[in-house]
């Protein structure tokens, strides 16, 4: 069966990294640490684009959402981690369920602005509310739990977190319900007139969507001892939405590749030139005009000519 | 018998364009009725209205004692009404075997289900109504690449899912090769009859109609001019002039 195949496989790739803290290497770590973060927040974009065909250009929102409850929790209320981090999970989660309900109920490009324009009202939020979120100065001097100072610690707390995520991620994608949400993709008359309430449909995925996200906005918030403003703005949405085009959308591990491949593209080409932006609009320009499928999709297609 | 769907005073107009007039049908329990009509005599129309696809500006559509308009096609499913499209209406990337087996994980509404493979679902009654439609073979199949033929049978297969007792057909032989057209009506009347189903459907093949219908309606320019048997339809004047002309004496 593939799909044992594919667990086995996953199983083995978090073994293998679960060894990496022997190696010593602190940069290796923390790497590591920031991409599978960005895995588990390109793997929740992709539910809502690659499962349900709704693209978000605000996905940033709840990555935000959940870094800055999980760190003010922390940190203002003292909260022992096992009680914040559910708690800016479940905050997350809400905040999507609350903006998804307004956004559900247009579709294509009115739907891309519409997250786009929520997400610009949290990040207001985060600026203005300086109280509570610093506002600009960004949110600091996190109160971490002793055990997680440690980086190999939090390397493997990282491992855990992002692996559940996925796995859960994957549970629901290949459930009932995520078959369901790939009908009304392909087809949402249809699925209308089957007997599915497609609205209501895409308002649970997009809750579903930011609850991960929240999830990796939060282990985002404690790695990096913070959180600021950028972190809630809309270049970060565009980021992760270019690690979703660039792993392939229809695939579940595409993200998953996109975002360890952007990420690491990024760190080296920073270490040579200052123009990161033109190298992301370059390899947007490439996916979108001759890898419409991202990295997976190439994967694909060369599999089956070297199979011919 | 007692009508199974009343519909009184169905009324639809689009920019003053009256697509549906002043529509009055009754269908009794068990009975193949068909709407015939020249194109844009607002069958379709008429089809999307008892549906819940569009919403009347006026008029009742009365399914066995309950209000059918006003509501959502997902609830009019449920509540024992399926129906196929005139043009093809499936999920084209899908395969063939996830098309049916989507109607049916919907059906038993287990779409709200996070936590059982979906493929996993239904297995042996997607495979069984594939069989009944003729569609074994094609299961793997992605179903965007099957004949059309072949499509519209899993369009039927589709709406059989959903378990319905009324079946509403739009076009379920247009565009099929005479040979397609004649093996289609043999397995849509041996499903209505194995199944006990009321069928309403809409044809522009006069053999198709005259050949499995037992009333027949006929709407022209969103009216229903005539309703009867084949026989009262086939003589009456105001049909022969307005629509059966050219076809009656085939």
């Amino acid at each position: 069966m593939p799909s044992r195949n594919l667990g086995i496989a996953a199983i083995v790739i978090v073994l293998a990294l679960a060894l990496l803290p022997l190696s010593g290497s602190r940069y290796a770590l923390d790497l590591s640490t920031q991409v599978l973060i960005y895995c588990l927040f390109a793997l929740s974009l992709n539910v809502l684009i690659g499962y349900i065909g709704n693209v978000s250009f605000g996905h940033a929102a709840y990555f935000a959402i959940g870094g800055y409850s999980c760190v003010i929790l922390l940190t203002t209320y003292q909260w022992p981690l096992m009680l914040a981090l559910p708690a800016a999970i479940v905050v997350s989660g809400l905040a999507a369920a609350a903006i998804g309900y307004f956004c559900v109920r247009l579709t294509e490009i009115y739907f891309a602005m519409l997250t786009l324009a929520f997400a610009m009202l949290v990040w207001g939020v985060a600026f203005k509310w300086k109280d509570v979120t610093g506002g600009d100065d960004g949110f600091t001097g996190v109160l971490m739990p002793k055990l997680l100072e440690d980086h190999a610690n939090f390397f493997w707390f990282t491992l855990v977190s992002v692996s559940v995520g996925v796995a859960l991620l994957w549970m629901i994608c290949h459930s009932a319900f995520g078959l369901t949400l790939v009908a009304i993709r392909e087809n949402a008359v249809r699925a209308g007139f089957v007997g599915v309430d497609t609205r209501k449909m895409r308002w649970a995925a997009f809750t579903v969507a930011g609850t991960f996200a929240g999830l990796a906005g939060a282990l985002f918030g404690m790695y990096n001892r913070g959180m600021y403003i950028e972190n809630a703005f809309w270049t970060e949405s565009a980021q992760v939405l270019i690690m979703v085009l660039l792993g392939g959308i229809h695939s579940f591990i595409g993200p998953l590749i996109g975002a360890a491949v952007l990420y690491l593209l990024q760190i080296v080409t920073n270490q040579y030139t200052p123009y990161w932006p033109t190298v992301l609009g370059t390899i947007l320009l490439i996916v979108v005009l001759v890898l419409p499928d991202g990295l997976t999709g190439l994967a694909k297609r060369f599999r089956i000519f070297s199979g011919s | 018998m007692t009508g199974m769907l009343t519909i009184a005073g169905l009324w639809k107009s689009f920019d003053g364009f009256v697509a549906t007039r002043d529509v009055h049908l009754t269908l009794n329990q068990g009975e193949t009725h068909a709407v015939i009509g020249p194109n844009g005599a607002g069958k379709t129309t008429f089809f999307n209205l008892i549906t819940g696809h569009i919403r009347p500006d006026r008029g009742s559509v009365n399914f066995e004692g309950t209000e059918l308009t006003g509501r959502p096609p997902e609830k009019i499913v449920r509540m024992g009404i399926a129906r196929s499209f005139q043009r093809i209406n499936i999920y084209p990337r899908l395969s063939v075997f996830e098309n049916v087996q989507v109607a049916l994980i919907a059906h038993k509404r287990q779409h709200w289900n996070l936590f059982t493979p979906g493929r996993s679902l239904h297995r042996e009654d997607t495979a069984d109504l594939l069989r009944l439609v003729g569609l074994s073979g094609e299961a793997i199949e992605v179903a965007g690449e099957l004949s059309y033929g072949k499509q519209k049978q899993l369009e039927l297969a589709i709406a059989l899912a959903a378990q319905p007792r009324l079946l509403l057909l739009d076009e379920p032989t247009a565009g099929m090769s005479p040979h397609e057209t004649a093996d289609a009506i043999a397995l849509i009347r041996d499903i209505v009859k194995a199944r006990g189903l009321t069928l309403l459907f809409t044809e522009h093949d006069m053999s198709v109609v005259f050949g499995i219908a037992e009333r027949i309606s006929v709407l022209h320019h969103g009216e229903i001019i005539a309703s009867g048997t084949p026989e009262a339809v086939r003589d009456d004047p105001e049909v022969r002039r307005v629509y059966l002309g050219e076809h009656a004496h085939e």
